[in-house]
């Protein structure tokens, strides 16, 4: 439903001054790393220049927190697309005894402030005495990626198992064909969009790695450390344009495939 | 007479819950056939039984003499149209249209040739390329006729085929599934909840409540003469009497239905009873005039229709009231 009546002035301005509140120090960032002085982030920046980039190219210790970084996601958000997906098919299916129960907790992570899931996660990693790997931090952000995935796939679930499912049988298709043409097609941009999720919220994840990564840095932590240095301070804005452009591309990305719902393309040859 | 299909003391219980209890229930080949109940009354789920997605509790389905028990949904020569279309919101309407055809391994010329056709049969020339979701509620209800007149079914099960469109695409729609139902002379079945729907459609009715059958006949019989209580009540807003006030009208001490249309106002005296005008509802064609008859306590006001043309009473104003005795209908049980 689109309205046609003109909005007031006022709720006009107050929209677009929230809007430019929330976005304008997004660009503050990128203008950053363009800027000539390395010291003070001072405004106007006093030039411009691009050598930002071709230093942080050449600086050893970018590259380590930044494979680390897209090694840590890229498993969490595989982990997080095998057992999430399960988990949906299963608790969407069946229906058992505490089915209510399980189905929130798994929830939970997310609903936790990352503090308390690295807390706990740090002091049962001490208990069980696993060192700091990059195992730890994957399993620590995997318990809120599965919820991303699990979400997902259980809104699309929801609306599929039962009727599509139906009509597809009712028209003669086995369950193989019902699941190749129907259900896959169907799955598959909400898995897509849960994985991208998941793998940007990882990608950028600083609470939960804090307390799960020992002395190893992921990205996000390498840059909390590198802003209180005062030195070559734009290269931090450039490997910040670098996680935006990581997190922001799948973000775009998942909401488009989930948009409406309706537009899923594929299938049906 | 072939038989389309056959239910022979067909239960299907749900724990305690006995959805369809005893059912016994013939569907001839080429009926287009209605199962009438409120919510609950196991309608639906009788649908479900014949077109696969529920196994019998007890006793036995045929479709054409044979035993379907046992068989899958996906093998049985029987098409649903879905309550909200269930169309495969990822296909277009010409995918959509092919499935079943595709499924069963049709090459792709003769299915994109039999898909135009269906689409023409349904006035959809021309949609193929378009998405479901594109499509309005009247549009969407024919490409599900499509897809399933496609695989040439036997029997069509329909249910509730008309329950989301608009009051005036309902009626078109009546008149053009009853028109494509005689063309194919396939069997339909279809379930509904909206009495006015079956009488319209149907040429056999089947009225069902809490599970059982109650009564089936032609939308006539079912109308003017209904079995029990429920359904005089259900099929038609009659007169249902109770066996104080049918003993009072001159008949047995039993239930008893008289349709509204079927009782005249005449002049107090000259009528088979007297009562007061108590409450009038103009509906348009006529007025619905309830009229409190004296009689035992309790006994619900007699409502008569008065046709358009002829001036109702007022309310308050004493009248009589008269009928054939043909009109005074008994029923059985209590």
């Amino acid at each position: 439903m689109r309205s046609d009546a003109r909005l007031p002035l006022a709720l006009t301005l107050a929209a677009a001054g929230g809007l430019m509140f929330l976005h304008l120090p997004i660009l503050l960032i990128f203008l950053y790393a363009f800027t000539t002085d390395e010291r003070t982030y001072q405004f106007p920046p006093p030039g411009y220049t691009l050598q930002w980039f071709g230093v942080t190219w050449n600086r050893a210790d970018v590259w380590p927190p930044l494979w680390l970084s897209l090694k840590v996601a890229a498993v969490a958000t595989t982990l997080a697309l095998l057992l999430g997906s399960l988990a949906a098919a299963a608790l969407s299916r069946a229906s058992f005894f505490g089915r209510e129960q399980i189905s929130l907790l798994i929830i939970l992570p997310i609903a936790l402030p990352g503090i308390i899931t690295g807390m706990s996660l740090r002091s049962a990693y001490a208990v069980m005495d696993i060192p700091f790997s990059t195992l730890t931090i994957v399993l620590g952000h995997a318990t809120f990626c599965i919820v991303i995935v699990y979400n997902n796939a259980v809104a699309r679930l929801r609306r599929l198992s039962g009727a599509l499912a139906e009509a597809s049988a009712d028209l003669g298709a086995n369950a193989f064909q019902t699941f190749r043409f129907v259900i896959l097609p169907n799955m598959g941009s909400a898995l897509l969009a849960g994985g991208m999720l998941a793998f940007a919220l990882s990608f950028d994840e600083v609470i939960v790695t804090t307390f799960t990564a020992g002395q190893q840095s992921t990205l996000p932590i390498w840059m909390l450390n590198e802003l209180v240095r005062p030195r070559q301070r734009p290269v931090t804005n450039v490997v910040a344009i670098v996680v935006f452009a990581t997190t922001f591309v799948p973000i775009l990305l998942a909401y488009h495939l989930t948009r409406g719902g309706d537009a899923t393309a594929g299938a049906g040859k | 007479m072939t038989l389309a299909v056959e239910f022979e003391n067909v239960s299907r219980h749900f724990g305690a819950v006995r959805a369809v209890d005893g059912v016994d229930m013939a569907i001839p080949e080429g009926a287009f056939f209605a199962m009438l109940g409120p919510s609950g009354s196991g309608k639906t789920t009788c649908l479900r039984l014949i077109s696969g997605f529920e196994t019998p509790t007890a006793g036995t389905i045929r479709i054409f003499g044979q035993d379907a028990g046992r068989v899958p949904p996906n093998r049985r020569n029987v098409n649903t149209v879905f309550q909200d279309y269930a169309l495969f919101p990822h296909m277009t309407v010409q995918q959509n249209v092919e499935y079943g055809l595709m499924v069963k391994g049709i090459d792709r010329r003769t299915r994109a040739r039999r898909a135009g056709e269906m689409l023409g049969l349904v006035q959809l020339d021309g949609f193929g390329p378009r998405r479901p979701g594109e499509l309005s509620g009247g549009q969407r209800q024919r490409v599900a006729l499509a897809r399933a007149l496609v695989n040439e079914p036997r029997v069509l099960l329909l249910d509730e085929p008309l329950g989301a469109l608009d009051l005036k695409l309902r009626e078109a729609m009546q008149d053009e599934l009853k028109a494509l139902q005689h063309r194919l002379g396939i069997t339909f079945v279809f379930v509904t909840h909206d009495q006015g729907e079956a009488l319209s459609m149907a040429d056999r009715v089947a009225v069902f409540s809490a599970g059982r059958l109650v009564q089936v006949g032609s939308p006539a019989e079912v109308y003017d003469r209904p079995r029990t209580r429920f359904v005089a009540d259900f099929v038609g807003s009659s007169n249902v009497l109770p066996p104080a006030l049918a003993a009072r009208l001159g008949g047995p001490a039993q239930w008893a239905s008289l349709r509204p249309e079927a009782v005249r106002i005449v002049a107090p005296g000259a009528g088979r009873i007297d009562g007061r005008v108590v409450a009038l509802r103009f509906l348009g064609a006529g007025t619905r005039v309830a009229v409190a008859v004296a009689g035992p306590a309790g006994a619900p006001p007699v409502v008569a229709f008065a046709p358009a043309g002829q001036p109702p009473p007022a309310e308050g104003s004493p009248v009589g009231l008269h009928w054939a005795d043909a009109a005074l209908h008994l029923m059985e049980g209590e």
